[in-house]
């Protein structure tokens, strides 16, 4: 037999697609988040190619009202061009949400606590989500196979074992699993994935008068840096130098120290 | 080294492991920073931290990033850390050392290509060092590289170095770990860890890094086919069956074998979106694929080449690591998933705890957490079975119960396998000598014996025929002028008598490879009737002779090595086909007409008749022999 080295890019993409076959094939009901960001972006392209072109699931969009026009246009784009179940989910508005939360997690929370209602009201099984173990460090503690409490609770100490590619998908009823095909990219394979693959961004990722966005979320709590990457190859040469982290302009991160830890053990993606 | 689209290679992955307070977390954010890979924001994120509680700095802090841990001063769970260099990347798979949480030590390691071993020199070779080197074989991770750390604490004493590094290598070697590298180390302070130690001149060895990455991938699966079936995608009127290889290649037109049905089926398209018209994949590759007929395929089957299949059993004996919180006993009932197969079994037999002190077994009566133990394991059903010795990719399984997984391991024998074979495998009654090596390699010996003229093709056609048998998972050999003459003939000469003598050895040798399991392919003008008899009656029914055919004329134009022509011009005597005479065969069992087919055609032809008569269905062996 011939010896053949994997690239990188080529293995991700394998392991991704065999995650996601085995969620459609295991879990029911199933529904994938989409936040129009460039990782669930790719995430949906590479569940096109693990189902021959269709995305045989909902794809749902946690709406706090507050994404930059950018991002609703692009959805509106991609939603018609790939022919996607998108179904657009209003989260519960700021006054309902724990007023002891530092301003910028207290929008964060509303995400968790619409998707805590969607799981209710659709008694989803499973919901697939865009995350990346290299975003930040209780991610990287992450299953790829992750059960929650009917609360949407995240019990990090008592995670069950996850052996080879021989995966757990059995949760007691009213609890759900988030399944996590991307948990070992990182932010640059994302980049080069999507410049080999031709997968469109919102226009934001680029630099426009010396900023761009190196994270989308919503236009109150996200900060744009100072950029001059103007194409996909410019990212990728940006991101080979730097040594800042990538949720740097995420506001809610930096709050508290435990904020972001908070957020996951409270059902937040 | 560079894929051959020029991409970056895949990363390596390395599981950190070794006794909680060794120091693997202080290694690792010394890794990370001594590599230029320690995120500048991260790093003020974590000094600032450590201000405010007014905790002086250390490096661990820079994984204990969880309020949980960083209360109790211990990893709870894997994380994971990439280390971006030169040439590939690298992701460290911090795995607790706590036997507590030895459940995200296995889950971590069972990403692994690699570990790093991590052992305090002061305080040497502890429990958990040899459970988790148990840990790492059970898991598969077999290559890896020992940090003998704190080196600082024993006076950078070569002598403790010298203790540590060989009590630790007489271990490993005894668990089947082979580690290339024993490295000593003050990761607090950086010696050997990215640089050399000025502290140790003694050690002219590799750093930490440059061992890791020295290290090469324990994942390559060769082997023929292995796809564990996710399931079957319709589109259309098309069943496209989705699975990863797990080794080998698939490609249009291979004939597979259906497990556990052992049903035969030939693929007839290798799917891809985008299309991108490929018509095979390779080791790795998420692939979906269609194939020709009605055969049912459904989710949990295996797929492989028909030649060495997955065993049929019920019965198992396997090593595991039982995470459950009550002991395992005998009796219990357990779901089993293997591959993308769940499937029922009961525990009908503890056969032994390995003690983690001695490493030697013992007898037990019942399986506690985190022991290492070895089982009998029946199912209700027929399991398409790998072992850890030659598949090990679908040779593992996980333990459930009820809703929780309990345990994970690897099958080490099916223990039934012969009672549960089906119609297409020999009785084990009938079986005599020379059918248990059949057995064994999954198929007949056999010499093909191709004789023609000089250039008709014998030898390209036998080259492109062992090249494909061996792909395909057979056991197979060329002879040929090349290495007979060379040696076993190289007192002959190419006058009738000596050339009678020559094919007489040849004769003999490939009965003796035949008897022995192999394929034996012959390529020799042989032109004389009674010499190829000859050798047919040294192999007796093992023998089948292809005549290659092909018009002198068309011989005479390729003329590959100027022979003829020598011939023609007198400088070259006793040349058949144009001094020496040739002897067609009367009655051969396969004719190919080089003269009217390709090589590679030529090759097919050739192969479906090897495949057909080697095929350990009993009656099909001697049919194609006139």
């Amino acid at each position: 037999m011939q010896e053949r080295s994997p690239s990188l890019l080529d293995e991700l993409e394998a392991r991704s697609i065999a995650i996601l076959r085995e969620a459609y094939f295991r879990v029911s009901p199933l529904m994938m988040l989409w936040s129009m960001g460039k990782d669930s972006t790719a995430l949906l392209w590479l569940t096109r190619k693990a189902f021959f072109g269709a995305v045989p699931f909902p794809v749902v969009l946690l709406d706090t009202e507050m994404e930059l026009p950018e991002v609703y246009d692009f959805r509106d784009e991609l939603a018609a061009a790939w022919k996607l179940d998108v179904r657009n989910e209003l989260c519960p508005p700021e006054a309902s949400i724990d007023p002891s939360l530092p301003p910028a997690t207290r929008a964060a929370a509303r995400k968790t606590a619409g998707l805590r209602a969607l799981i209710d009201r659709g008694k989803y099984r499973g919901v697939i989500v865009g995350i990346r173990r290299d975003e930040q460090a209780t991610r990287a503690k992450e299953r790829i196979f992750s059960p929650r409490a009917p609360d949407g609770a995240w019990d990090v100490k008592r995670q069950p074992a996850e052996l080879w590619d021989v995966y757990h998908t059995d949760v007691p009823d009213g609890h759900h699993l988030r399944i996590h095909p991307l948990l070992h990219w990182t932010e640059l394979d994302v980049w080069r994935y999507t410049q080999r693959e031709n997968i469109p961004i919102v226009p934001l990722y680029l630099a426009r008068d010396g900023k761009r966005y190196r994270s989308l979320g919503e236009k109150n709590i996200t900060n744009p840096i100072a950029s001059n990457a103007a194409t996909i190859a410019d990212i990728i040469a940006e991101l080979e130098s730097t040594t800042t982290s990538e949720r740097a302009g995420r506001v809610m991160d930096h709050e508290a120290e435990d904020a972001f830890e908070r957020l996951r053990t409270g059902g937040y993606m | 080294m560079n894929s051959p689209s020029g991409e970056r290679p895949a990363q390596l992955r390395v599981v950190v492991v070794g006794h909680v307070d060794h120091g693997k977390s202080t290694l690792i954010g010394r890794l990370l920073h001594d590599t230029g890979n320690l995120n500048e924001h991260r790093l003020q994120e974590i000094r600032a931290a450590g201000e405010r509680r007014s905790v002086p700095f250390e490096w661990s802090f820079v994984l204990d990033a969880l309020q949980g841990e960083r209360d109790q001063a211990v990893t709870i769970d894997t994380t994971r850390i990439w280390l971006r260099l030169p040439q590939r990347d690298l992701v460290l798979i911090d795995a607790p050392g706590h036997t507590e949480f030895l459940r995200n030590m296995v889950t971590g390691a069972s990403e692994a290509d690699a570990a790093l071993l991590v052992v305090d020199a002061d305080a040497g070779v502890s429990e958990q060092t040899r459970r988790h080197a148990l840990l790492l074989d059970l898991i598969g991770v077999r290559s890896a590289v020992v940090a003998i750390n704190k080196m600082d604490l024993v006076d950078y004493s070569e002598a403790r170095f010298g203790q540590i590094r060989d009590e630790l290598a007489g271990m490993l070697q005894r668990i089947g770990i082979a580690a290339q590298t024993f490295v000593p180390v003050a990761a607090r302070d950086g010696d050997n860890v990215v640089r050399a130690s000025v502290n140790m001149p003694w050690y002219a060895g590799s750093s930490v890094l440059d061992a890791i990455t020295a290290l090469e991938s324990s994942l390559r699966a060769p082997g023929s086919l292995r796809i564990a079936v996710q399931g079957v995608l319709r589109r259309n009127l098309e069943r496209i069956i989705v699975g990863r290889v797990a080794a080998g290649a698939i490609a249009v037109g291979d004939e597979v074998l259906i497990s556990p049905s052992r049903v035969r089926a030939r693929v007839r398209s290798i799917e891809s979106w985008p299309p991108d018209g490929r018509t095979e994949a390779h080791y790795g590759d998420a692939v979906g694929f269609t194939l020709d007929g009605a055969a049912f395929v459904d989710r949990g089957d295996v797929i492989s080449s028909p030649l060495g299949a997955p065993a049929p059993a019920t019965e198992v004996r396997a090593r595991l690591v039982w995470l459950g919180r009550a002991p395992l006993t005998s009796g219990d009932r357990l779901g089993l998933r293997i591959g993308t197969r769940l499937a029922y079994v009961e525990v009908k037999t503890l056969e032994r705890v390995i003690d983690i002190d001695s490493l030697a077994a013992r007898d037990t009566e019942s399986v506690h957490a985190n022991d290492v133990a070895e089982v009998v394991l029946k199912s209700r059903d027929v399991l398409a079975i790998d072992t850890a010795g030659g598949h090990a990719g679908l040779a593992r399984f996980v333990l459930i119960d009820g809703l929780d997984i309990v345990g994970g391991g690897t099958v080490l024998a099916a223990l039934d396998a012969p009672n549960a074979a089906t119609n297409d495998l020999v009785p084990v009654g009938h079986l005599f000598d020379r059918d248990q090596r059949a057995w064994r390699n999954g198929h007949r010996g056999a010499v093909i014996w191709l004789t023609g003229l000089p250039a008709a093709g014998k030898s390209t056609l036998a080259m492109l025929a062992e090249q494909k048998l061996f792909e395909r998972g057979f056991q197979t050999y060329v002879l040929d002028g090349d290495n007979i003459r060379a040696g076993l003939g190289s007192d002959l000469g190419f006058a009738h008598a000596d050339r009678s003598e020559n094919i007489r050895r040849v004769g003999e040798v490939a009965a003796l490879f035949a008897d022995a399991g192999t394929i034996a392919i012959a390529a020799f003008i042989s032109p004389y009737r009674a010499d190829r008899d000859r050798a047919r009656r040294a192999a007796g029914t093992a023998f089948h002779e292809v005549y290659v055919k092909a018009d002198a004329s068309v011989c005479e134009a390729r003329d590959p090595k100027g022979h003829y022509r020598q011939a023609r011009a007198g400088t070259l005597k006793d040349f058949t086909g144009i001094t020496g005479d040739y002897e067609p065969p009367p009655h051969p069992d396969l004719v190919i007409d080089t003269s009217v087919i390709s090589p590679p055609d030529a090759a097919a032809q050739l192969l479906e008749y090897i495949e057909r008569v080697v095929r350990l269905e009993p009656g099909a062996t001697r049919s194609a022999n006139a």
